[in-house]
């Protein structure tokens, strides 16, 4: 869904392939990309250049400032670069408060360079923002003032004269080049359903233009019409974002359904546990039981919408109630199955898959000591909230269930009395 | 955008890409709220053209369907204009179109005259096309609401597809006359909600619009709110965001250039967002967490600092919204509401029937199959297991016509009589027929079934009237002898017996080789021995009179059905009154039939004219 970040080996791939077809610019970039299934013996047989050039190597994992925090290698030959590799991948860095392992490396020609150029291109509501700087490279933001940016609304084409502004203190032999460059580039970022693209910093070879370093993200919901263009396009997820065995399931769970079904653990100890219909909803309850002091007790996100059907729905609840059922402490905990009122999704149909898990995990409810409370309303919803009031009657576990009568998240407040109430 | 009202109680829509729930809820809030015109005046949907039945109340009424006019993708486009042509008063667009088609089919209606507001509501639309349909609503003075929404709602006066949900739903939040409270949202599930707490805590609402949940919506938050501002019967507003984006900021400058004169109750949305370790993306494209600016707690903030009155959690937004609209009444600012009562709506039979309060008799019967469930059964046998178990074509028959699982060898027998019926040249009336049909140019269904058609006593349909007589006749114990000379004193010709060519001594391969397999499998043959005692009798009256393809069939069959076991005797007389063994040989020379339309195609045969000298003119 929506905007993705795509690595840096990707971005430098598609902009070579697509500068080519579409504004006949050949660049003369290389990189290869180095995770832990790489054998270097038979990448270096690929990449003949990778044995003959002197290297550059950095981590390729969506994060940036690579330079400054002494992740990048420069003028190596390839048994150098296979050991930097060899002594950082798997292992964990942190930046910027997310710890994380490093699984993927790229390697690419080292170039000695003298001149840094900066440019970004920004998808925007009413059109694009692009920007360009001739002091590009690691110190960017202390000469942020040094950058020129142009505003594009998406009913304008560019032209020399839109992209004027930002090269017209250029020395005259580059300035043709460069303007060539960036109206090229920003053809590649429209055609390809860029959202955000930079190049910190590019430099020229040769008098050709060079990205060094380049970042990207594509509008994923543009994949039908950029298949073939996209090619094999990979959209990791964000760093730090690890997904644990369950996350990992769920997550696989989505991306087969054409509904949406979505699962964070926060705090595996937590005892408070959401199961909510509806992307609005899903992240109120969450916000709510934070709101009122009680974060440090919130298990997981979880949000399940778009008629997700019955099959689906219970392997989903299957995942939440193990989680939330797992390593009783005995403390009470509590759950939410909490949603909105629905304008279309039938109640009762979605309650089954949920009713079916929790029959299932009915000795893992009583042990860990769960209370259940339930809120809904939409068509259909006297059925669904009926079938669930005779379930808790039929496992003797504690539930509650409240329709449209009641307000959304009142059930949170319960449930942080009835947690923190002893005994 | 700004200006006022974009509804009224006369606004008609045009609705693309026909669904009938959300149509028919747009009818009954029509009827809801007492219009007299339909709020739907058209419906383009790809491959149906005509007319739509849809109630208004308890009536039915007929909605007119305008299609594309061909196969051709870009032909929406010439139906989008021919709708618009017809119905020149509908200047709401209602878009149910897929991701992929929606953004095309969007502009295509924008750029007609006659279209003012355009409704998205597919979840998905890539953001560059988006920002086209944002472009050229700008400078042509359109209202996109969406993508990735339900719509939105005057109350009393026009509703968007499904927006606001169910009838019993409309009625509790009292959406058929308007209230005094503008609402815009974000999400379209929470705009429902919010719906109901509204109703809950002030006199209702006025107008409610969910702009969607992606990165770029056709229209803002604050677009609709400095609209609300202009309508004089919003007395105050409630925003609800959500986290990622700046739409909220642009709020936060009109209330602070003091645009907005009415009072805002916001609140957004994702304040969960910092207990995620890494970047996060939330059920909604646009909820993402990024930037310090992009977050709930900013957003707050910068609208409680900007004048809005923002409460401290979701939970406390119902009673900042019922603190704010209570002042209003105390300032007078607020006139109360006229209650008026709605017209009850009928309830469809189908929700009826789903919730148990009525019952309605159904008008077909069936026993033989069942495609409801994950794979369709025939007599109770899934289609897995027939594959599986490498069942034949005898035994789907004897499942489909007999509703039971015959064993293998009259499965088996059942394969030989088709195989052996399947085809009897071209030159029997049948086959003739067919050839014939087919050499006149007509399709394939045409010529089979005018070789059917023929099939009848003198064709093919012996076969039953061989069972009937010989089962009759060896059930009431008759000889040879008797039966015979009983039939021909009734002047009826024993079917079964006889053939053209055949004679004792040049006997049909065909009814050996049925003899032979029914002697080797069968546990029983007492019908075909009478048959041959029949024969035999026959035979000593004139060389001919063998017993033929249809008499070994007909007194089989009847060996097969006594013999088994698997049948009552009452079930045989049926089966054998109803004609099964009519449909055996139906079945079986269809493959024929067939054959030889293909035939008569392949060899590209002109018309049969059947020659002069063939026929005798006389008086």
């Amino acid at each position: 869904m929506a905007r993705k970040k795509i690595r840096e080996h990707d971005s430098k791939r598609l902009l070579k392939e697509h500068l080519k077809r579409i504004a006949g610019i050949q660049l003369e970039i290389r990189s290869a990309q180095v995770t832990e299934s790489t054998d270097f013996a038979e990448l270096a047989n690929k990449e003949p250049w990778l044995s003959t050039t002197k290297l550059v190597v950095k981590p390729d994992m969506l994060f940036g400032k690579r330079g400054k925090s002494g992740l990048v290698a420069l003028n190596l030959d390839l048994a150098q670069v296979s050991q930097f590799v060899k002594e950082r991948l798997g292992k964990e860095v942190e930046m910027g408060g997310c710890k994380a392992p490093i699984t993927t490396f790229i390697i690419e020609p080292f170039v000695p360079h003298h001149q840094e150029y900066y440019l970004s291109m920004v998808s925007e509501r009413l059109g694009s923002t692009i920007s360009f700087s001739e002091c590009g490279g690691i110190e960017i933001e202390e000469n942020w003032d040094k950058v020129k940016t142009i505003f594009l609304p998406t009913e304008k084409s560019m032209t020399s004269q839109t992209c004027a502004p930002l090269i017209a203190t250029l020395p005259l032999e580059v300035r043709g080049k460069i303007e060539e460059f960036i109206k090229g580039v920003f053809a590649v970022f429209q055609d390809l359903d860029f959202s955000f693209l930079e190049m910190n910093p590019f430099t020229l070879v040769n008098g050709e233009p060079y990205p060094l370093d380049m970042r990207g993200e594509l509008d994923d919901t543009a994949a039908f019409k950029n298949f073939k263009k996209w090619g094999n396009i990979e959209f990791p997820l964000p760093f730090g974002r690890v997904l644990s065995p369950t996350e990992s399931f769920i997550h696989g769970l989505d991306e087969k359904t054409s509904s949406s079904l979505k699962f964070t653990v926060l705090n595996p100890k937590g005892r408070i546990w959401t199961m909510v219909a509806g992307g609005g909803a899903s992240v109120i309850y969450a916000d709510t039981v934070g709101d009122l002091g009680y974060a440090s007790e919130l298990g997981n996100y979880a949000e399940y919408s778009g008629a997700p059907n019955e099959d689906e729905v219970l392997q989903y609840a299957r995942v939440v109630i193990d989680c939330a059922t797992s390593d009783p402490d005995g403390r009470k905990r509590a759950l939410l199955i909490g949603g909105g009122i629905a304008n279309f999704t039938d109640v009762a149909a979605t309650f089954n898959g949920i009713i079916r898990a929790l029959r299932e995990k009915e000795s893992n409810l009583k042990a860990s000591r769960m209370h259940i409370y339930v809120r809904r309303g939409g068509p259909n919803y006297q059925t669904g909230l009926a079938k669930m009031r005779t379930l808790g009657v039929e496992l003797g576990v504690p539930l509650e269930v409240y329709g449209p009568e009641a307000t959304m998240t009142g059930i949170c407040k319960q449930a942080i009395d009835c947690i923190m109430t002893a005994a | 955008m700004a200006t006022g009202q974009l509804f009224s109680r006369n606004t008609q829509a045009l609705f693309y890409n026909y669904k009938q729930l959300p149509v028919q809820r747009m009818l009954d809030f029509d009827f809801l709220c007492g219009r007299e015109a339909p709020s739907v005046a058209g419906i383009i949907n790809p491959g149906a053209e005509g007319f739509q039945k849809l109630f208004f109340g308890q009536e039915e009424i007929a909605i007119p369907v305008h299609s594309r006019s061909s196969n051709i993708f870009s032909d929406f486009i010439y139906s989008i204009e021919a709708a618009c042509g017809a119905h020149p008063s509908a200047d709401v667009f209602i878009n149910f179109a897929s991701f992929r088609s929606a953004a095309a089919s969007s502009m295509a209606a924008m750029k007609q005259p006659t279209i003012r507001v355009v409704a998205i509501i597919a979840e998905g639309v890539p953001e560059a096309d988006t920002k086209q349909l944002i472009a050229y609503a700008r400078s042509n003075n359109k209202v996109v609401i969406g993508p990735a929404t339900v719509g939105g709602i005057q109350a009393g006066a026009f509703k968007i597809g499904d927006t606001a949900g169910t009838i019993d739903n409309i009625i509790q939040c009292k959406l058929y006359r308007p209230g005094s409270v503008g609402f815009v949202s974000k999400s379209g599930g929470m705009s429902n909600e919010l719906y109901n707490t509204i109703a809950r805590v002030t006199d209702g609402i006025y107008e409610g619009i969910a702009i969607g949940g992606d990165v770029f919506p056709g229209s803002t938050l604050s677009d609709h709110v400095l609209r609300f501002n202009n309508i004089p019967q919003v007395k105050m507003m409630v925003v609800l965001g959500e986290l990622g984006g700046r739409d909220e900021y642009s709020l936060v400058e009109a209330l602070k250039k003091g645009k907005v004169h009415k009072p805002v109750v916001a609140w957004v949305s994702g304040t969960c967002a910092r207990l995620f370790k890494s970047e996060v993306q939330f059920g909604h494209a646009g909820a993402k967490s990024g930037g310090e600016m992009e977050s709930a707690q900013a957003k707050n903030q910068a609208l409680r600092d900007a004048g809005a009155v923002v409460p401290t959690s979701y939970e406390a937004l119902e009673g900042a919204i019922k603190e704010t609209f209570e002042k209003l009444v105390e300032e007078g600012e607020i006139a109360p509401v006229p209650e008026v009562t709605p017209p009850p709506i009928p309830e469809d039979l189908s929700s009826a029937i789903k919730s148990g309060k009525v019952r309605a008799p159904t008008h077909i019967i069936s026993t033989i199959s069942d495609e409801r469930g994950e794979e369709p059964s025939y007599a109770g046998v899934p289609m897995s297991t027939i594959v599986e178990k490498g069942y034949g074509v005898g035994d789907v028959i004897s499942l489909l016509w007999f509703k039971r699982s015959l064993p293998r060898y009259c499965t088996q027998f059942i394969e030989i009589c088709i195989m052996l019926c399947a085809d009897h040249g071209p030159c029997v009336s049948g086959a003739h027929n067919t050839i014939v049909t087919a050499r006149a140019g007509k399709d394939l269904v045409s010529s089979l079934v005018s070789g059917l058609l023929t099939i009848g006593p003198r064709f093919g349909g012996a076969i039953d009237d061989a069972a009937r007589y010989f089962k009759d006749a060896y059930d009431r114990g008759l000889s040879p002898y008797e039966f015979v000379e009983g039939m021909k004193k009734k002047g009826i010709r024993v079917p079964g017996i006889g053939h053209r060519i055949k004679r004792a001594d040049n006997r049909d391969k065909r009814v050996e080789m049925l003899q032979k397999y029914a002697h080797t499998h069968f546990p029983s043959v007492k019908y075909m021995e009478y048959a041959v005692q029949v024969e035999t009798y026959t035979l000593s009256k004139a060389n001919n009179l063998v017993l033929n393809v249809d008499g070994a069939i007909a007194s089989l069959f009847l060996d097969l059905l006594a013999g088994s076991g698997m049948f009552t005797k009452q079930e045989i007389d049926e089966i054998v009154d109803i004609g099964y063994l009519n449909g055996l040989f139906v079945l079986a020379r269809s493959i024929g039939l067939i054959g030889h339309t293909f035939d008569q195609k392949r060899l590209k045969q002109p018309l049969y004219r059947h020659p002069w000298e063939d026929v005798l003119y006389t008086k």
